[in-house]
């Protein structure tokens, strides 16, 4: 293998949180602080950029633990290959942007070093520069060269740009009296265009309608194809495993592991906010409604308290609910629907009348599912008519590995099925391609 | 491209905590020379849209205060002019010292106004203050024109020293640049600095001779007055374009040394606080 186009090695960063306010509960005190503010301030503003070396080498150990100063990435090193489209996930706070601005050298690290080969672009927001007072044209270019671009790149490349932000019409009006999604258009149009051998992009995709959204994903993924190096954030999972075949996780400013970005995502999502019991409380809802959900909860089919399953494993998902009043007809229905948002299959109960009390129901999951992490909407209806709805809720994960070694297993396109059963039966003996 | 030839040409850029001394990387600025012409190119455009009288702003500001001065300077105290009418006379310097406030004042802000840039995207940051120096030409031209027009007014022209003026101009950017650097470093640490800067451009314009000839000043102090480098700049200004005294050489030697001084020590300090900026912004 050839040396890694982006080498990152041991690279941290500190930073002060901000400085504490005081305050003043008489007026002599509040007199006495203006007075002696400017000493204290200018000692505070100085200290922000200047860290003594104890706090430096804090860092490994914790035995004086000081609030003033946060590690925002903290010895972090990968290696990236160069081609490789790299996904970085992480939590809020996790120091993916931090990272991505180290690379960038928008901000410098504390410790540790850098190298890539090749020229950088970095696109942590869509529009940077863009001034209201000029024109689409004007900011094409002024964007265009805070980029990173030469002028005479954007002359080359002027006509795409414009064909495709769709603003042809207005390439001459200030910027100021677009449309936010002409805005946007247009900012994204100059930032896929860039050609550099590195870039580094920070959940900019979140922009404008469907149609515009779904372009730039194309236009990323041509990118991505094209040989081109990137490192790519993003909170959305779905951009994510489409782009990348890689990713790195990072949490708390650490990188937690790099690997193939399906197994990364499993881990992140079964790790980080979905620190998950195999109980769900419900959102309660009060008795102006005929009922609420109290709890889900999910179990193995012999029924042990279990949110992590292998492929082709049955599981139960329990619901327990409470009725207010006397109902009629009530269904209790639970949908599942994929971290993207996808919903999957949605499973109801037999209708039943019911009596003010406490019930609960079971259904069994027997679908043949691939690797992946399964959110829950729960709702109850009377005559189909739904009184208590939530979704989002907390996970099951469905993990790489299948429970026996067949016949299940997954695939980029799903899950493997029935592959002993089916057997391939001859129709003819013509081998030429010819269709009749 | 093929693979080969991008190998070749592949820029490596190595990322770690500086420490010391950093000088700035020409090759760097080179490269990305267009942004500092899309940049200075947007400031100019920018500045007199959507105003009623655009460009004669540049003009309107310093003739009033000539005005303002000559009636009490020139009129109510007699300050003498060196022998030339005092509005010419004042005007010269307006010219000159109008842009100087304006580059200086613009560049010390520049850095904490453009923050969104600079914690989004990396570029070399010198181009900041560097843009509101460069942008405010523009304007130093046109009220330039003005007084032409008052050189044919008062029938007095230039002499041969005009061949001067290019380099006084040069050092004036110079000298702007060099404090430009400083305050907008200052000012992204210290925010202080946006309510000094005015307090600051006062004080050094009755610092320097602008609505008093430099020969006012006591022969013993000359030196030590020639140490603020817009003395030299002005006085030559007009020596130059008013033939109004003969050249100060030595005060515009001093006045070189010192311009070059503080642009450089501006240099050296910007690129040492830039490394945090984007932090403290």
């Amino acid at each position: 293998m050839s040396t890694p186009i982006i080498q990152v090695n041991n690279i941290s960063k500190i930073f002060r949180i901000g400085t504490r306010e005081k305050r003043n509960r008489t007026f002599r005190e509040a007199l006495v602080d203006a007075i002696t503010s400017p000493i204290r301030n200018l000692s505070e503003l100085h200290r922000l950029t200047r860290f003594d070396k104890k706090q430096l080498d804090n860092h490994g150990g914790t035995d004086q633990p000081d609030t003033d100063y946060i590690w925002a990435v903290k010895d972090v090193s990968f290696d990236v290959q160069e081609g490789e489209v790299v996904g970085i996930i992480g939590p809020n706070g996790a120091g993916k942007s931090t990272l991505l601005k180290i690379l960038s050298r928008i901000t410098e690290p504390t410790s540790g070093e850098i190298m890539l080969h090749g020229r950088v672009s970095s696109l942590l927001e869509v529009g940077t520069g863009f001034h209201p007072e000029l024109t689409g044209r004007e900011n094409i270019y002024l964007n265009g060269t805070i980029l990173g671009m030469r002028k005479y790149e954007i002359d080359r490349k002027f006509d795409e740009i414009v064909a495709f932000s769709e603003i042809e019409k207005f390439l001459d009006t200030p910027v100021k009296r677009y449309s936010s999604g002409m805005y946007v258009r247009l900012a994204f149009a100059v930032a896929a265009h860039l050609e550099p051998e590195i870039l580094l992009i920070d959940e900019v995709l979140a922009v404008g309608d469907v149609a515009f959204q779904h372009k730039c994903m194309g236009k990323m993924g041509d990118v991505a194809s094209s040989g081109r190096t990137i490192l790519f954030v993003s909170h959305n999972m779905a951009a994510i495993r489409k782009l990348c075949r890689h990713s790195i996780l990072l949490k708390g400013g650490c990188a937690l592991s790099k690997g193939p970005t399906e197994d990364i995502i499993n881990t992140y999502l079964s790790s980080s906010s979905l620190e998950k019991d195999h109980i769900v409380h419900l959102p309660r809802v009060g008795p102006e409604k005929q009922g609420s959900g109290l709890t889900l909860s999910f179990l193995s089919t012999d029924n042990k308290p279990k949110s992590d399953y292998k492929i082709g494993e049955e599981w139960l998902i329990h619901l327990e609910f409470q009725i207010f009043r006397k109902t009629e007809h009530v269904i209790a229905a639970i949908g599942l629907i994929t971290t993207d948002g996808l919903p999957l299959t949605t499973f109801w109960s037999k209708p039943r009348d019911l009596l003010p009390g406490k019930y609960s129901t079971d259904f069994l999951c027997d679908l043949p599912l691939k690797a992946m992490t399964i959110q829950f909407a729960v709702g109850l209806s009377s005559y189909e008519r739904t009184f208590y709805y939530v979704d989002r809720i907390d996970s099951v994960t469905i993990s790489s590995i299948s429970k026996d070694k067949q016949p299940l297993r997954a695939s980029s396109s799903g899950v493997l099925m029935n592959y002993q059963e089916s057997e391939i039966v001859q129709v003819s003996n013509d081998a030429s391609s010819k269709h009749v | 491209m093929t693979q080969s030839a991008s190998q070749n040409t592949k820029p490596v850029i190595h990322i770690k905590p500086k420490k010391g001394f950093q000088f700035v990387d020409f090759h760097e600025l080179a490269q990305y020379r267009d942004l500092l012409f899309f940049l200075v190119a947007r400031d100019i455009k920018v500045k007199y849209k959507q105003t009623v009288l655009g460009g004669l702003w540049a003009v309107i500001q310093p003739f009033f205060m000539m005005v303002v001065f000559t009636l009490f300077f020139g009129k109510l105290a007699k300050i003498p002019s060196d022998g030339i009418p005092y509005p010419i006379f004042n005007y010269t310097a307006m010219v000159a010292w109008t842009y100087f406030t304006a580059a200086t004042t613009s560049a010390g802000n520049s850095v904490v106004g453009s923050g969104n840039l600079l914690s989004k995207v990396y570029f070399p940051r010198i181009f900041i203050p560097m843009t509101s120096v460069l942008a405010g030409l523009l304007d130093f031209f046109i009220s330039f024109l003005l007084l032409f027009g008052m050189m044919y007014y008062f029938h007095i022209y230039p002499n041969t020293m005009i061949m001067v003026l290019p380099l006084l101009i040069l050092l004036m950017m110079l000298t702007a640049s060099g404090i430009g650097m400083i305050l907008a470093a200052l000012n992204a640490k210290y925010r202080d600095i946006r309510y000094t800067i005015p307090f600051l451009m006062q004080f050094w314009m009755f610092a320097t001779p602008i609505v008093y000839p430099a020969s006012m000043v006591p022969e013993k102090y000359r030196i030590l007055y020639a140490l603020n480098p817009m003395t030299g700049i002005i006085e030559g200004f007009r020596s130059s374009l008013l033939g109004t005294v003969a050249f100060p050489t030595d005060m515009v030697i001093i006045s070189a040394v010192i311009s070059l001084t503080l642009f450089f020590a501006g240099l050296i300090y910007f690129k040492q606080v830039e490394r945090y900026l984007a932090d403290i912004i």
